[in-house]
């Protein structure tokens, strides 16, 4: 009747009600109606620390240790008993804070740290993975030998050790689907899984009930009730030993002690513990009604180890059979093949359970608290842009349960077949028990802090390696065997499993003595150590202090943001439509109409973050609200944005300041300019009334002329001519000066037409002396010219130039002495210019007159008797020519030894280069 | 007795037509072409007149009057100001520093002329000393 295919069809039959609970319950969630909202079947749910391992392996220890199993089931009932207390507050503080898992509860007690979060999965991780092959390993067994039957033969010594890899390897494989049904078919904001709950505690059901049936059917079926069983026990020297309290290999005071410390721990700290009696627990209350149902519900599923080991040992006297599956094995050696199918199925049960809650548990973990956290920090991923990341979470989660089976299967390839069931069990309650410190201190102690948290994590974690993994593997052949019976080196002070010289105890109380002071030693040196942070100091005390706590806890945000911003940032974890319903919600209980009323106050955004929180952990969650909101207590992300922010700020009131020293700049430049104008205002009223002055001079001298000659006619001829003369010269004065007048205004203003050409200076030069031949020649003075051969042709207006030249020359001989006057006129090209010089041998000019000649109406040599004619502008507009064509014009001279006037002109650059070449 | 005015201007032109006015209306005159030129002639000539030209070079007009009326020798001595500039500032400061009377250039001949003869004909003119110049003290 046992053949492969019916065992397969009843364990997917099984399975496939397991889905029906979970249906079931979901859809009553959905509806309001919570099953799992009921104090029986939270406990029932708790039992899921009732794995293969006590299904199979409590028999097994029992048959070795005698009552030397009861301490893994005596931590959990004290637990219960007296520390439910401590569990209540857990309870509280995860559901204020909307904990998604263990990692999230220490994180978040240490200041919602993200490196304490990924150190505990980390650990978790590591930690379970024995656990998890230890289910895989039990499956598998059971699996073969119910394949076996009717015969009895152990699977690891008889049939194929290929056969039983390639079981396992398919009992990972369904596990892995199971675990992915049944945790990640949604995202929870309370990350509660409802179906999954009502699965479990079904399961809690059968696989009691399929243990306590074998028991029943050892004792009162196979024997006459359990005193028969002992009283056949009790016969046997070998076998009476072990129901000695002490009894049995490794009995010892010390052992049980710490056996039952060991188990305490891991009823709190595994994670899929943590999971059911924390995470999914939907109201405190259930907890007291657990503090007495879960430890009977222990006792219940213990009643009949003792005699089931017996009634194996009694039967199998040969030892051929495991004792670990004498559950199974009882049954098949009487043929009673429906029971042994229900104890396959009950097994099949509690492996099942503890695979699907603790790759849940972790799953979540490895995706809140270190893949999450790295993915978001990491700017390459732009994950903090993307919209809706909530099957990116799925997506995130199910390759983790994919991996942690897998992990778990190749820890059973590695280890799997040196240990007995609880022995590999065990060392997963060590790993767990490293979190009991962090904890515990980080519930009751406000001083622990995350540097301790991290120190004595590390710390009790490495023992736990050093003297538990190593030596797994060592047993395993991994590595060499030396290590462990010579240690390191050959130091024998570091053998692992008798760490400086502790010998004489068991392998998993050695190790648990070592980490726990490493541990303890480490979180209290640490917390000590350094001050804690704000944010730290915060959280330790919402955690010590959670009963004081009023109303929602959460970081004190101080800056505010949108609602519509939060709704968003919420979404994308969430999903929009989820979002939405929340944030509508959030509204009603605040008494608004709408979100579009929602204020984006600190109450708000504490409610963002709670939500988040639910998702995707306390650390990840503060970092994305961050990106919305302002948060008082800073960590090194909102520091360097603060800090980005703060940058922005500064360089904004730099730009403020610099615009401001513009404007003032502005300020000074308008305040020129206008004394400028004023200037010139007072310029052109000085040069209006020095032009009326010019003007009436002449003006003068030519009405007085006029009367003169007017009221005379008898005037003799001579003064008559003279007079007249006079007056012709001082119109034609008048005239000239009106002229340059308004040729300076003309060039001033701008209004000055310029005809610009290809000019041959020396042309020009030269047609300039030749006009002005006549005047030397009349005032004697002789002039020369020493002009370049060829110079290279400049742009400028003919006429202007021709101005220019007349101007110095009539000067230069102006202010020659007649006689011996001498005037030279050079014209030479240099680097990019060309130069005229005008030099005479005349009176000089004085240094300061120098500059002054070339501003309007000053003329020099008003001190000669002989004034010279001239009206004061000549030198003023041939500056001006000669700077509107780019050149400049300055004069040398010295009192008594003459002048050189001399302009530059630049010469044009493709002139230049022919110049150059 | 011919009155003796010196005339101070710059302007040969205008210089030329203030010596023929004043020479036709019968007066000795001596001519400065520069505020220094003024004030050592009129020193030397003792002018019954100065013909002073506000706008001289190397010292202006009103300095040469202000010099003149310091000068106890010259009290008698009558100045007729003519400026170039119709502000009505020039002919304060000119009234200021002592100045008698004053003309507008450009100037009516027979204005100038009789505003000359005038301040000539002033009986305070009895008290200028006739005489050749005094020996320096």
């Amino acid at each position: 009747m046992l053949q492969g295919w019916v065992i397969v069809t009843a364990s997917f039959a099984y399975i496939g009600l397991l889905f029906c609970v979970a249906w079931f319950a979901d859809r009553r969630a959905a509806a309001g109606r919570s099953v799992i909202s009921n104090a029986w079947v939270y406990s029932l749910s708790l039992a899921v620390y009732a794995t293969a391992w006590t299904f199979y392996g409590s028999v097994g220890r029992a048959a070795t240790d005698g009552v030397g199993f009861l301490p893994i089931y005596l931590g959990p009932t004290l637990v219960m008993l007296l520390g439910w207390f401590m569990l209540r507050k857990m309870v509280r503080i995860a559901r204020l804070n909307r904990t998604t898992s263990l990692a999230d509860f220490v994180a978040s007690r240490y200041g919602k740290s993200a490196l304490v979060g990924g150190l505990v999965t980390v650990i978790a991780v590591i930690g379970i993975l024995p656990y998890i092959s230890l289910q895989l390993k039990a499956v598998s067994t059971s699996f073969q030998l119910l394949l076996g039957y009717p015969e009895i033969a152990m699977p690891a010594k008889a049939a194929s050790l290929v056969v039983m890899q390639d079981t396992a390897f398919y009992v990972a494989l369904f596990m892995a689907l199971f675990a992915i049904a049944f945790g990640t078919r949604q995202l929870d904001a309370a990350e509660r899984h409802e179906g999954m709950v009502a699965a479990i505690a079904f399961e809690s059901i059968v696989k009691l009930v399929a243990f306590v049936a074998v028991g029943v059917y050892v004792a009162y079926f196979m024997y006459d009730g359990l005193g028969d069983i002992f009283e056949h026990a009790v016969s046997r020297p070998d076998l009476e030993v072990l129901m000695a309290p002490l009894g049995g290999a490794a009995g010892s005071y010390a052992n049980w002690v710490w056996l039952t410390v060991l188990s305490m721990a891991a009823i709190v700290f595994l994670p899929r513990q943590f999971q059911m009696a924390v995470i999914e627990n939907t109201d405190e209350r259930h907890l007291r009604r657990a503090a007495w149902a879960f430890p009977l519900y222990m006792l219940a599923i213990n009643v009949f180890v003792l005699p089931i080991a017996f009634g194996g040992l009694l039967h199998f006297p040969q030892g051929g059979v495991d004792a670990d599956t004498f559950v199974l094995t009882l049954p098949m050696s009487q043929k009673a093949e429906g029971l042994a199918l229900l104890v396959f199925i009950g097994g099949l049960s509690a492996a099942t359970g503890m695979v699907i809650v603790e790759t849940v548990a972790l799953s979540t973990m490895i995706c809140n608290d270190l893949v999450m956290p790295v993915l978001l920090r990491v700017r390459a991923f732009r994950l903090t842009e993307q919209r809706d990341l909530s099957s990116l979470l799925l997506d995130i989660r199910r390759a983790s349960i994919v991996a942690l089976l897998m992990g778990g299967y190749f820890y059973y390839l590695l280890a799997g077949e040196a240990y007995a069931l609880v022995s590999i069990g065990l060392i997963s309650f060590a790993a767990a028990a490293q979190f009991a410190p962090a904890v515990i201190g980080g519930l009751y102690w406000r001083g622990g802090t995350r540097l301790g948290a991290l120190a004595g994590l590390v710390a009790g974690f490495s023992v736990w390696t050093y003297t538990l993994l190593l030596p797994a593997f060592a047993k395993s052949g991994w590595l060499a065997v030396e290590l462990l019976e010579r240690g390191p080196w050959g130091i024998e002070l570091l053998r692992p499993t008798q760490l400086f010289g502790l010998a004489g105890l068991d392998q998993i109380t050695h190790a648990m003595i070592w980490s726990m002071i490493a541990n303890v030693g480490a979180y209290v040196i640490g917390s000590v150590a350094r001050r804690q942070s704000a944010v730290e100091h915060a959280q330790a005390t919402l955690f010590v202090d959670v009963y004081q706590q009023t109303g929602e806890p959460g970081s004190a945000w101080s800056g505010a943001t949108s609602a519509a911003a939060l709704q968003t940032l919420v979404g994308r974890f969430l999903g929009p439509g989820r979002a939405v319903e929340l944030f509508t919600a959030y509204a009603k209980q605040r008494g608004v109409h709408g979100v579009d009323e929602l204020e984006g106050d600190r109450e708000l955004v504490r409610f963002a973050e709670l939500q988040l929180a639910g998702t995707i952990g306390a650390a990840s969650a503060r970092t994305m609200v961050a990106t919305v909101a302002r948060e008082e207590p800073l960590g090194l992300e909102e520091v360097m944005t603060i800090i980005d922010e703060a940058s922005q700020v500064i360089a904004y009131s730099h730009r403020l300041e610099e615009k401001q020293r513009e404007l003032e700049a502005a300020t000074q430049e308008l305040k020129a300019a206008n004394e400028r104008l004023k200037e010139l205002d007072r310029l052109k009223d000085d040069f209006i009334s020095t032009v009326t002055h010019e003007l009436r001079t002449p003006l003068t001298s030519i009405r007085a002329f006029s009367e003169i000659l007017h009221d005379n006619p008898d005037l003799d001829p001579a003064e008559r001519r003279r007079f007249l003369g006079l007056v012709i010269k001082e119109s034609e004065r008048l005239t000239r000066l009106i002229n340059q007048v308004l040729d300076l205004a003309k060039i001033e203003s701008g209004l000055a037409e310029w005809r610009p050409s290809e000019l041959d200076l020396r042309e020009i030069v030269l047609e300039a002396v030749n006009a002005t031949s006549a005047i030397f020649k009349s005032r004697g003075v002789g002039v020369e010219t020493r002009l370049a051969a060829s110079v290279p042709a400049v742009m400028a207006d003919r006429d202007r130039l021709m101005q220019v030249l007349l101007n110095l020359l009539s000067n230069a001989a102006k202010f020659c002495t007649p006689g011996t006057g001498r005037v030279e006129v050079r014209l030479t090209s240099g680097a990019g210019t060309i130069r005229v010089e005008v030099e005479d041998n005349g009176v000089g000019i004085s240094p300061e007159d120098q500059a002054l000649i070339f501003e309007k109406f000053r003329q020099v040599g008003d001190t000669l008797t002989d004034k010279p004619p001239g009206t004061g502008l000549g030198l003023a507009i041939c500056r001006r020519i000669v700077d509107h064509f780019g050149g400049r014009l300055w004069v040398r001279s010295e009192l008594g030894r003459g002048s050189v006037f001399s302009f530059d002109l630049p010469a044009p650059a493709a002139a230049r280069r022919v110049a150059n070449a | 007795m011919a009155k003796r005015v010196l005339i101070a201007e710059d302007e040969p032109s205008i210089l030329a037509s203030l010596e023929f006015l004043m020479r036709q209306s019968g007066f000795e005159t001596r001519s400065a072409t520069d505020g220094e030129e003024a004030i050592s002639l009129a020193a030397t000539f003792r002018p019954h007149l100065v013909l002073l030209d506000i706008m001289l070079p190397r010292r202006s007009g009103l300095e040469v009057c202000r010099l003149i009326r310091a000068d106890a020798a010259l009290a008698g001595t009558r100045v007729l100001m003519l400026t170039a500039k119709g502000g009505h500032r020039d002919v304060e400061r000119g009234i200021d520093v002592g100045a008698d009377d004053y003309v507008t250039k450009p100037f009516s001949t027979q204005d100038l002329v009789a505003r000359a003869r005038a301040l000539l004909a002033d009986p305070m003119l009895r008290l200028a000393p006739d005489a050749a110049p005094p020996e320096a003290p």
